[in-house]
């Protein structure tokens, strides 16, 4: 008989999930509902979806959830962990949820110290939309609203959104990791499990930026898109902790 | 009987919430409603509620959406450049059937307009507080006692009902005084069944959610909405009636603009015409009923209120055609006086319209 290694962790509920092939988002699911279970929270969890590709996470997860307007997640994940202070709340986002419309709102909960977790899902591109221009397009990437490349003398800069929430106090973690081997998988593991651990000693905001693939709209199959993320995000998007209060910070 | 006390409308707002068990508020300063917020700021802390100044009211919004969502009784209040704001949040709160009550002390506008007392989001509050086919339960006070009394009611329907509640004040009712009597306070209720607060293992997982991708659900769902929105028409309509019974000229006015046309509707009388006043207290659902009443006997109507002519469309659809339905009304943040409506109702009287 064959042996299974690695059962569907309780959290994720038995349903087909909906992404593209070779689509990073279900991995990052995964990790989500594993440490959700390792820490035993499944009870007193509320996740909070945002609109995106990710926008149907309240399918898939087996906890309490909310789903948010385009980039509120993090002020209706306030609205909840105020409620109720013993939850645990993490929101789920896209770039265009969480760097574009949703900037300002993201900025004021990780000024607050708003005691969340946001998992932040950087495939470089708007997904859902059917592939334009996101905050966090690299300079010249083709993306359908970017059909020359983007210019950033006319379409601005890509934010390093990790980079710029480390100097605001009241972050207590903000790191940056991918999924695109197995050593990367563990790594970014990791890092989520810390994000909540972090909440439930009452740190302050934690963001996990995942560098992601969008095979479909990058117009690649699933192990090219996994190339090209090494090739061009890595380099602009460098892996790393940007921020950890460690034992500091309450 | 508790005592009376001398309160600014604003704060009698933030008051009657506590007293209805409301712990969390989550606002954005904005004339002319800040009391509102200032008062909150000072007593949540003190009774173990919560007062959370977001940094917009986008944000306050879905602050409340959340809060709504985990369960918890939970208001917002702001004026009207803030409600447009808002109108996203209030969208996704509708859809979503989360309870939750909204003030809206109005102002003059469009755009950033002014700061003095208006009614000119009447509009905005009865038919398209945001995107989309819904409606709020829009309360109409028109002094701070029954601010304070329409509070209590708000929330409890809006529990009811599971949908977003709104007062809509105005900055007259806002910063006046006035004395009122207090409702004794209830302690906050926790027993939101379908909410998102944390399974704890006991049972299926909520999902408080507004996106149904799938167009016969998302049809199903909005006439099931509608079909609860009749239920409501039928029995939450509210309307005070003053001297209207043999009246032939009916004024219909709500909120500020009611107490200018009750003392024009005295002198009116005094002068032997026969006037009388309709007040919606609910704006919706409208008191169509109340006012149907009186087609027979009226000679006219005349609708007057603090805009251009928004309410005046309500009271034509009601009448129908069957009588004259007039319109007198004061704009930018300009009160109407009763001597200007009273010649109004002169004119109408001498048939002059
Ligand atoms: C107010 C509003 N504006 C625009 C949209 C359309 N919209 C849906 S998803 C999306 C982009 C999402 O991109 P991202 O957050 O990067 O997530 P991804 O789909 O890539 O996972 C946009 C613009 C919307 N739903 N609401
Ligand atoms: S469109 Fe892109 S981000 Fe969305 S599911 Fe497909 S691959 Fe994933």
């Amino acid at each position: 008989m064959a042996k299974v290694i690695g059962e569907r962790p309780k959290a994720l509920l038995d349903v087909p999930l909906h992404y593209c092939p070779g689509c990073t988002h279900g991995i990052v699911h995964r990790l989500v509902a594993e440490v959700i279970d390792e820490l035993g929270i499944e009870g007193r969890t509320v996740g909070v979806a945002s609109v995106g590709c990710s926008v149907f996470t309240y399918n898939y997860f087996g906890c309490d959830m909310v789903q948010a307007p385009h980039g509120r997640a993090p002020a209706v994940a306030t609205g909840v962990k105020r409620a109720r202070p013993d939850d645990v709340v993490f929101t789920y986002q896209g770039d265009g949820d969480l760097a574009a419309i949703g900037m300002g709102e993201t900025v004021h909960a990780a000024a607050r110290g708003e005691n969340i977790v946001a998992i932040f899902i950087n495939n470089a591109i708007y997904g859902m939309t059917g592939g334009q221009m996101a905050p966090t397009t690299l300079p010249g990437q083709v993306t359908q609203t970017t059909p020359y490349g983007r210019d950033t003398s006319v379409a601005g800069n890509p934010i390093r959104v990790c980079e710029l929430l480390s100097s605001v106090k009241g972050v207590a973690l903000a790191q940056r990791v991918t999924v695109d081997c197995v050593k990367n998988v563990k790594a970014a593991k990791k890092a989520i499990k810390k994000a909540f651990e972090y909440q439930m000693a009452g740190k302050g905001y934690c963001i996990i930026e995942v560098v992601s693939t969008c095979p479909t709209n990058w117009g690649m199959a699933p192990g090219d898109a996994l190339q090209w993320l090494r090739d061009n995000m890595l380099p602009y998007y460098p892996l790393g902790v940007y921020k950890d209060v460690g034992e500091g910070e309450q | 009987m508790a005592d009376k006390v001398l309160m600014k409308g604003n704060e009698a707002i933030a008051e009657a919430a506590i007293a209805a068990g409301c712990r969390h508020f989550f606002g954005y300063p904005i004339t002319p409603q800040t009391e509102v917020a200032a008062y909150m700021s000072k007593r949540m802390p003190k009774i173990g509620g919560l007062y959370l100044q977001a940094e917009s009211e986008v944000a306050s919004i879905n602050m409340v959406l959340g809060a709504g969502a985990a369960g918890v009784r939970v208001m917002t209040s702001t004026s009207s450049p803030g409600i447009s704001l808002m109108s996203e949040g209030i969208s996704y709160i509708a859809g979503s059937d989360v309870p939750c009550l909204i003030v809206n002390v109005e102002r003059g506008g469009p755009g950033l307009g002014g700061i003095q007392p208006s009614q000119s989001d009447y509009f905005q509050a009865t038919k398209a507080t945001g995107h989309g086919d819904f409606h709020l339960l829009v309360f109409a006070p028109s002094t701070v006692q029954e601010t304070v009394d329409l509070i209590s009611d708000a929330f409890d329907l809006g529990d009811k009902y599971r949908m977003p509640t709104m007062i809509l004040s105005d900055g007259l009712l806002g910063q006046m005084m006035e004395p009122v009597v207090l409702p004794e306070p209830r302690e906050p209720v926790d027993n939101k069944d379908w909410a998102a607060k944390g399974h704890q293992g006991k049972r299926k997982h909520n999902v408080v959610n507004s996106l149904y991708i799938e167009p016969l659900e998302l049809e199903r769902l909005n006439v099931e909405r509608f079909e609860k929105y009749e239920r409501i028409k039928e029995t939450e309509q509210r309307a005070e009636e003053y001297l209207a019974d043999d009246a032939e000229i009916i004024l219909v006015a709500f909120g500020a603009s009611s107490r200018i046309c009750h003392s024009a509707v005295d002198m009116a009388r005094a002068q032997g015409i026969k006037a009388g006043l309709v007040r919606p207290i609910t704006l919706w659902p409208y008191p169509d009923k109340t006012i149907r009443k009186h087609i027979g006997h009226a000679k006219a109507f005349l609708s007057v209120e603090m805009n251009m002519g928004q309410m005046v469309e309500d009271v034509r659809t009601i009448v129908e055609g069957k009588k004259p339905v007039l319109f007198f009304g004061r704009t930018g943040g300009v009160v109407p006086t009763p001597k200007e409506v009273l010649e109004q109702i002169v004119k109408i009287n001498g048939g002059d319209y």
